[in-house]
């Protein structure tokens, strides 16, 4: 079957995959060796050096950065761990709640953070935050972020709950196990894949937001992409450099985790 | 999984039936409270008055929209001509959004395809390897293509090194640079959800057809492209919606005047030289121009489930 598949397969499409990742790849890579630049200048190569990640940890922006960091973590993870929940509650009364008249408006309302272009949004959250006279700082950041979470949690969760059989959690009420004790004995575990890869596409999209939190954020507090940007704006410095290697780095850890976790979830 | 979808949850498909209205409560409170009813109001907000402070003045007024559409002279009591300007910047939007799409077209499905025919085995780590620029910081994917095309960037070094140009290319500040910006940033987009649809196809069809000597190339567009039709929808979707709005390829790798309309949407809310009834309805014009794109790309997709049911 799969040589079947790879018979019809043509030539230039090799080279053109090849090109496809060495474009995704090479403004990457650029900066990532760029990042261990010792030159003040970020045109001329001065020799491999450290210099710009101990700036990051001590440099006179250090301060900026280092709370910045700290808003962009608490708030990926609380967003984060609230919006699994909330999209695992929703996912239960989608998957196994049977046919219901508001079924499929629900589904375009939790599907309504994907559609609309996030500016948008963004231009709906700061009129709204501003005309209930909420006062927007880290609070409104946080309420924002969880409301787009959702979708994103919901997707992966609700395909995983999409694919376990009705059989396991009937074979648990067959011997008398009670509803709540077959979800947490049975399909809770069985989920686990699905709200882990839920959670950390959350988790990655409200620490990679800009657009949203730049409208919710008000003056005077900072998380690490509009540090970043307002940074980048004023000019590139290779500090900024280094700050992006870090959290490239952390991507891509949190990516191969995920990817490790649908691994062993293929063995099942 | 493949087949879980159809058939999975049969027998407890109505376990949680009873409880779905708890369930689904803060789905609804949240969502509805945060996102919904904001649309909404930033649909009354372009009908209310312009505040000089920024903000607005709870008077109805169609002002925001004769703005974007009219031109009526410095003091407002001429004769209303169109207004090109901000029709212009929609223009180059829905322009540099189409192109994109078919940038991202012509080398993503290729890749999708390539990936799809591997074993399986090797598909994972394939799509593992697209999936990781696609998880990475936009903000710092459009930083790094900032640097990359600078003046003195390593694009113009490696251009000049190796003689093609004498004088370094100016791409930033550029409708190309922004168009390079656009592609560059949903490139992955458009190649997964194709891969899933190539995944899918059942290439005994291709064999079939290649026994009654059909010819590679007529396979491919006779046979597999049709068959993949859902997949292409998506990917299309998925870069041409969020390049439609986007912001940060205009405002990083643009200038002022490629602006797009993002740019033109925030500038209303930056300082006090704002004017938010304007950038309420001009997210409306984007939103309209979104929602008509998906309806059209909907009912397509529709019409295909149709005929293969």
């Amino acid at each position: 079957m799969q040589t079947g598949a790879a018979r019809f397969d043509f030539p230039g499409f090799k080279v053109l995959t090849f090109l496809c990742l060495f474009i995704l790849y090479a403004p990457l890579l650029v900066v990532t060796v760029y990042s261990f630049n010792d030159s003040r200048s970020i045109t001329t190569w001065g020799g491999f050096s450290l210099r710009w990640y101990v700036d990051v940890f001590t440099g006179p922006d250090s301060a900026k950065f280092q709370s910045a960091a700290f808003n962009s973590f608490s708030i990926a993870l609380i967003a984060a761990t609230v919006a699994t929940a909330i999209a695992t509650s929703a996912a239960l009364a989608m998957v196994r709640g049977g046919r219901f008249k508001l079924r499929t408006a629900t589904f375009g309302l939790i599907s309504l953070p994907i559609l609309v272009p996030e500016i948008v949004t963004a231009v709906a959250m700061l009129i709204f935050f501003n005309a209930i006279g909420f006062t927007r700082g880290y609070t409104s950041i946080l309420i924002a972020h969880i409301a787009f979470c959702i979708p994103f949690a919901y997707l992966p969760i609700s395909a995983r709950m999409q694919g376990i059989e009705g059989v396991y959690e009937q074979a648990a009420m067959d011997l008398y196990a009670g509803r709540a004790q077959a979800f947490r004995r049975v399909l809770l575990p069985m989920m686990m894949p699905g709200i882990i890869s839920g959670f950390l596409l959350a988790f990655i999209i409200s620490l990679d937001d800009f657009i949203i939190t730049n409208f919710v954020k008000g003056a005077g507090i900072e998380t690490l992409p509009t540090a970043i940007f307002g940074s980048v704006k004023q000019g590139l410095r290779p500090n900024i450099m280094a700050i992006s290697t870090m959290l490239l780095v952390f991507s891509t850890v949190i990516v191969t985790l995920s990817w490790l976790v649908s691994r062993i979830d293929r063995t099942k | 999984m493949a087949g879980g979808a159809a058939s999975g949850g049969n027998a407890t498909s109505e376990a949680y039936a009873p409880a779905r209205g708890w369930l689904l409560l803060p789905t609804w409170v949240v969502l509805g409270i945060v996102v919904l009813a904001p649309i909404v109001l930033m649909l009354i907000y372009s009908f209310l008055t312009k505040e000089f402070r920024g903000g607005v003045i709870w008077e109805f007024s169609v002002d925001a929209y004769d703005q974007f559409f009219f031109d009526r002279g410095l003091f407002g009591d001429d004769a209303p001509t169109i207004q090109w300007a901000y029709i212009q910047i929609f223009w180059r939007s829905i322009w540099q959004a189409t192109l994109a799409t078919i940038f991202c077209l012509l080398i993503g499905f290729p890749t999708a395809y390539f990936i799809a025919t591997r074993p399986a085995n090797q598909r994972t780590i394939w799509v593992f390897l697209i999936t990781i620029p696609y998880w990475v910081n936009l903000l710092i994917r459009t930083v790094s293509m900032r640097f990359i095309l600078r003046d003195q960037g390593p694009l113009n070094d490696l251009l000049q090194w190796t003689g093609i140009v004498a004088e370094p290319l100016t791409i930033i500040n550029t409708n190309l640079g922004v168009q390079i910006g656009l592609f560059y940033s949903y490139l992955p987009f458009m190649v997964l959800p194709l891969y899933a649809a190539i995944e899918r196809y059942n290439f005994s069809l291709s064999e079939a057809a290649s026994d009654l000597y059909a010819p590679r190339h007529k396979i491919l567009t006779r046979i597999v492209l049709p068959a993949v039709k859902p997949g292409l929808i998506a990917g299309c979707i998925l870069v041409f919606v969020p390049s439609l709005g986007s912001f940060l390829a205009p405002d990083l790798l643009g200038g002022a005047r490629n602006f797009m309309i993002g740019s033109l949407i925030d500038e209303q809310f930056r300082g006090s030289a704002g004017n938010w009834p304007f950038g309420a309805a001009a997210s409306m014009i984007l939103l309209t121009l979104v929602l008509l794109v998906l309806m059209v790309l909907a009912r397509q997709q529709a019409r295909l489930e149709k005929g293969a049911g």
